[in-house]
C-alpha cells in the first residue's frame, strides 16, 4: 500500500519540543541521582574514597616504614618529621596509622565481599527452595544468630591461632579474614531469603518459570538482581561491623601480630602510656571512628537512595 | 500459649547443644594437649595430669562425660590454674560483672529512652538535632575508644574518678558509661522512630480530641506503645554489653567475668575459654527466651505461632 506524499507534515522547531519527553533513566541511575542529593552520604563517600587512596598510596610518600624504630625519638609528640608523633619504640605513628588504615579497609572489603557470597547463596536457595529446605535453614541461621557473633569470631581466633603458628603471637589477618567471613553473613542470608520470598510469587518469575528457565537461572538472573537494593545496603553496613570487629579483636589480642600495626592495636598499645602521652590514642582512635561514622553515614544514605520505600 | 513455651524451650535447649558441641570441637581441633607448651616433663607425671583431666579417654567419651557434666552445672576445671574450676571462677567473678552489666542496663534504657521520647516530640527542631547528633556519634565510637577517652579526661586531666580497679561506687562510673554508650545511642534512635510512629496514629488524635492533658496523652499512650520496639532490641542489647564488658573490664581493670575471658584467652587456658563461651550461651540464650515470654504478655498483637513469620 502506498501513501500519499501530502500526508506527510514536516515538523516546526516547536512541535518537536513538545514531543521530547524525560530521557528513561534506570534504577541505577536514578538511585545515583539520589544519593548525590545527600550531602551527608557523599561527604561519607569522598571521605572513604580519599582514605583508600591515603591507605593504597600513603606508605609510599612517607620517608619511614611501618616497622622503621628511631630509639632517640621515642613516644614524641606530633612535629614536622612525625605529624602524628612517634610511639614507645620511636616508630612513626602516621606511617602506622595509614598501614593500619590498609588493614581495616581490607577487612572490611573482605568480610563485606564473603558475606556478600556466601548470604545471597544462602539465602537464595533458603527462600527459592521453601517449605522444608527452608525452614532448616533458616532454624540453622537462628540458632548461629542466638549467641552472638563477637564470641563465635573469638572462638574461631582462638582456634586458628592455634591451626597456623606461623603467624607468630596474633592470628594474622587471614585468620580474620576467614573468621568475620564465617560469621558475618547471617544477617545477610536473612534479607536475602525475605527479598526473594516475595519475589519468587511475582509474574516476572512466573514468566520466566513458563517459557522454561531453569531454577538456578530464575534464582540468580531475575530473583536476586531484584534485591539488589537491600543487599547492597547490608553488604555497605557490614564493612563498619568489620571494621570495628577487627579493632576489636586486636584490642583483646586476637587480631593481627606485630610488628604490623592496626587501628585496634595502636589504640590497645597506647593505653599503657596514656597518662603521659595521649597523642599515641588520639589519631588510631580519630581513625577508627571517622570511618565507622562515614561508612554507617553512607550505608544509611545508600539505603534512602537504593529502597525509596523504606525512607521514613 | 503453652504449646508456645514448650517449643521455644526445646529450641533454646537444641541451640545450647549446639553451642556446646560445636565449641567442644573447636576446642579438641587445636594441635597438641594443652600441656604441650609446657617444659618437658616425665612420661609418668604427664600420663598421670592426662588422666587426672581425662586427656587419655578417646574423643566421644570425653564428649559424652564433658556433656554429662554442663547437664548437671559442672564446666569443668581450669588447666592453667590448677584447683580451680570453672564454676568457681564464675562464681567469684560474675557477680562483678552483673553488677556492671545491671547499672549499664539502666543508663542505656533510662538515658536512651529518655533522649528518644524527647526528640521526637521536638521533632526536626534544636533537641531532636542534639539527639540525632549524639546517637549517630554513639554508634560510631566503640567502647574501648570511649573507655580510653573517660578514663584520659574523668581520671588523669581532671582526676574525678579512679582510672582502675573496683569496690567503690566511683569506681562503676566509667566502665558503665563507656559500656552504655553505643546501646544508649541506639536506643534512642529506635525510641525516637517508634515514637514518631505512634505519635502519628490516628488514635492519638482520639486522645487529644477527648481532652486528655498532653503529659497523660506522651506517658499513657504514646510511651507504652513506643516501647515495644524497644524490647525487642534487648537481645542485641545484652549481646553488646557482654561482648563490651570483655574490653570495657580489661581497660579499667574490673575483676570481672569478661576480664577474665580475655586473660584466659592470652593463657591458651581452653577449659575454661570453652565453659566460659557455654556459661555466656546459655545466659543469653535463656535471657532471650524470658524477653521473648515478657514480649507476647506485654503485646497481646503478638502472634504465638512459635517461630514462623
Amino acid at each position: 500500500m502506498q501513501y500519499p506524499k501530502e500526508l506527510f507534515v514536516r515538523l516546526t522547531e516547536k512541535d518537536v519540543q513538545a514531543e521530547i519527553i524525560r530521557p528513561s533513566i534506570t534504577y541505577w541511575q536514578d538511585a545515583w541521582r539520589r544519593l548525590k542529593k545527600n550531602p551527608v552520604a557523599m561527604i561519607s563517600l569522598i571521605f572513604i574514597v580519599f582514605l583508600l587512596l591515603v591507605a593504597l598510596f600513603g606508605p609510599y610518600f612517607s620517608p619511614y616504614s611501618y616497622s622503621d624504630q628511631d630509639f632517640d625519638r621515642q613516644n614524641q609528640g606530633p612535629s614536622i618529621e612525625h605529624p602524628f608523633g612517634t610511639d614507645s619504640l620511636g616508630r612513626d605513628q602516621l606511617v602506622r596509622v595509614m598501614y593500619g588504615a590498609r588493614i581495616s579497609l581490607s577487612v572490611g572489603f573482605v568480610a563485606s565481599l564473603t558475606t556478600f557470597i556466601i548470604g545471597v547463596i544462602y539465602g537464595g536457595i533458603s527462600g527459592y527452595a521453601g517449605g522444608r529446605v527452608d525452614n532448616i535453614m533458616m532454624r540453622i541461621v537462628d540458632i548461629l544468630y542466638s549467641i552472638p557473633f563477637l564470641l563465635w569470631v573469638i572462638m574461631l581466633m582462638v582456634l586458628f591461632r592455634e591451626i597456623f603458628p606461623a603467624t607468630g603471637g596474633g592470628a594474622g589477618l587471614y585468620s580474620i579474614f576467614i573468621a568475620l567471613g564465617l560469621v558475618f553473613w547471617l544477617p545477610m542470608a536473612r534479607i536475602v531469603r525475605g527479598q526473594i520470598l516475595s519475589l519468587k510469587e511475582q509474574e516476572f518469575a512466573l514468566a520466566a518459570q513458563t517459557i522454561g528457565a531453569p531454577k538456578w537461572k530464575i534464582l540468580f538472573r531475575h530473583l536476586i538482581p531484584n534485591a539488589m537494593g537491600p543487599i547492597i545496603v547490608t553488604a555497605t553496613l557490614s564493612i563498619p561491623e568489620a571494621i570495628f570487629s577487627e579493632a576489636f579483636l586486636s584490642f583483646i589480642g586476637l587480631g593481627v601480630s606485630a610488628p604490623m600495626a592496626s587501628w585496634g592495636m595502636l589504640a590497645s598499645d597506647a593505653l599503657s602510656s596514656l597518662r603521659s602521652f595521649p597523642h599515641l590514642l588520639m589519631f588510631p582512635a580519630l581513625a577508627i571512628s571517622v570511618t565507622l561514622l562515614a561508612f554507617n553515614f553512607l550505608g544509611d544514605g545508600l539505603q534512602d537512595a537504593l529502597d525509596p520505600r523504606m525512607r521514613k | 500459649m503453652l504449646g508456645y513455651l514448650i517449643r521455644r524451650l526445646l529450641s533454646a535447649i537444641f541451640a545450647i547443644w549446639v553451642v556446646i558441641t560445636v565449641t567442644f570441637i573447636f576446642m579438641h581441633l587445636i594441635p597438641g594437649g594443652p600441656f604441650q607448651t609446657e617444659k618437658a616433663i616425665p612420661e609418668a607425671i604427664k600420663e598421670n595430669i592426662e588422666a587426672r583431666y581425662k586427656l587419655d579417654q578417646p574423643l566421644h567419651i570425653q564428649y559424652l562425660d564433658y556433656l554429662g557434666n554442663v547437664v548437671r552445672g559442672d564446666l569443668g576445671p581450669s588447666y592453667k590454674y590448677r584447683g580451680q574450676t570453672v564454676n568457681d571462677i564464675i562464681s567469684e567473678r560474675f557477680p562483678v560483672s552483673l553488677q556492671l552489666g545491671l547499672l549499664t542496663f539502666v543508663i542505656a534504657i533510662v538515658l536512651g529512652m529518655g533522649a528518644g521520647i524527647v526528640a521526637a516530640l521536638y521533632q526536626g527542631r534544636m533537641p531532636d538535632y542534639i539527639t540525632m547528633f549524639f546517637s549517630t556519634v554513639g554508634i560510631s565510637v566503640p567502647s574501648f575508644i570511649l573507655g580510653t577517652l573517660l578514663m584520659y579526661v574523668f581520671a588523669f586531666r581532671l582526676g574525678l574518678l579512679p582510672a582502675a580497679m573496683w569496690g567503690t561506687p566511683q569506681h562503676v562510673i566509667m566502665p558503665a558509661v563507656a559500656l552504655a554508650g553505643l546501646p544508649t545511642a541506639f536506643i534512642a534512635r529506635l525510641t525516637r522512630s517508634s515514637m514518631l510512629d505512634v505519635l502519628n496514629q490516628d488514635y492519638m488524635r482520639t486522645a487529644l480530641a477527648k481532652g486528655l492533658s498532653r503529659l497523660r496523652i506522651i506517658w499513657v499512650h504514646a510511651v507504652k506503645n513506643a516501647i515495644i520496639p524497644v524490647i525487642t532490641y534487648s537481645g542485641p542489647l545484652l549481646a553488646a554489653i557482654l561482648t563490651g564488658s570483655f574490653i570495657v573490664e580489661n581497660i579499667f581493670a574490673v575483676p570481672g567475668l569478661g576480664k577474665h575471658f580475655v586473660t584466659s584467652i592470652y593463657n591458651r587456658d581452653y577449659t575454661v575459654i570453652l565453659g566460659l563461651t557455654i556459661f555466656y550461651s546459655i545466659l543469653l540464650i535463656g535471657l532471650n527466651m524470658f524477653v521473648d515470654f515478657a514480649y507476647t504478655l506485654i503485646d497481646p498483637r503478638i502472634k504465638l505461632t512459635g517461630g514462623k513469620e
